[in-house]
């Protein structure tokens, strides 16, 4: 949980909120919510994807086996 | 492209509404794949659904051509609306029916049918 906290961080250093929720407890099924500038002007499906491509490394390798994920532009 | 890519880029723009999901509406196997589909159907739209669990070449190349890494995965003719997030956010706001008049018409509602198309 740390360690994708640490990846939206470093994906998003600008945001003031960067929040991951453990939905079951048991380690794979998560909420992330990102607040950052860099969504401004973009859809939610580029939001996503940037989302999507701060955390590949554990999507691909099995890590996250369910993501949820809530952004919003702002500062 | 492979036949099965072929296939995929078919139903992402032959159909009005495409759901990618995990089983078919008789049988979800996924949690978020029933989100999708239930957002879709407070909205009324026409679902095309198809199961990408039967073969793993399906969600490989569905999602190469939509730069999307998850399933579900919901199209509307096919423009890549999002995942059960994005279609849950979207119904709840308004803005999915919104979406759904102006691609399908303002009456979309009154020819609203489910499919399942298998590609495996």
């Amino acid at each position: 949980m740390e360690g994708l906290e640490a990846l939206l961080r470093q994906a998003f250093p600008d945001a003031p909120t960067v929040d991951v929720v453990d939905r079951t407890g048991g380690g794979d099924h998560f909420h992330v919510t990102v607040v950052s500038e860099r969504f401004a002007g973009l859809s939610l499906v580029e939001q996503h994807k940037l989302v999507y491509a701060a955390l590949a490394g554990p999507l691909a390798d099995g890590t996250i086996h369910e993501l949820r994920i809530t952004t919003k532009a702002g500062v | 492209m492979s036949d099965i890519g072929v296939h995929v880029r078919q139903v992402v723009e032959g159909e009005q509404v495409a759901l990618f999901m995990k089983g078919t509406p008789q049988m979800i196997m996924c949690g978020n794949s029933q989100r999708a589909l239930d957002a879709l159907r407070r909205a009324g739209a026409p679902v095309t659904t198809v199961d990408i669990l039967p073969d793993p070449a399906i969600r490989q190349e569905l999602s190469e051509l939509s730069g999307w890494p998850t399933i579900p995965q919901v199209f509307v003719k096919g423009e890549l609306i999002g995942g059960a997030d994005i279609t849950e956010e979207l119904e709840t706001s308004g803005e999915l029916e919104r979406k759904l008049e102006e691609a399908l018409g303002p009456d979309y509602r009154e020819h609203r049918e489910e499919k399942v198309v298998s590609l495996a």
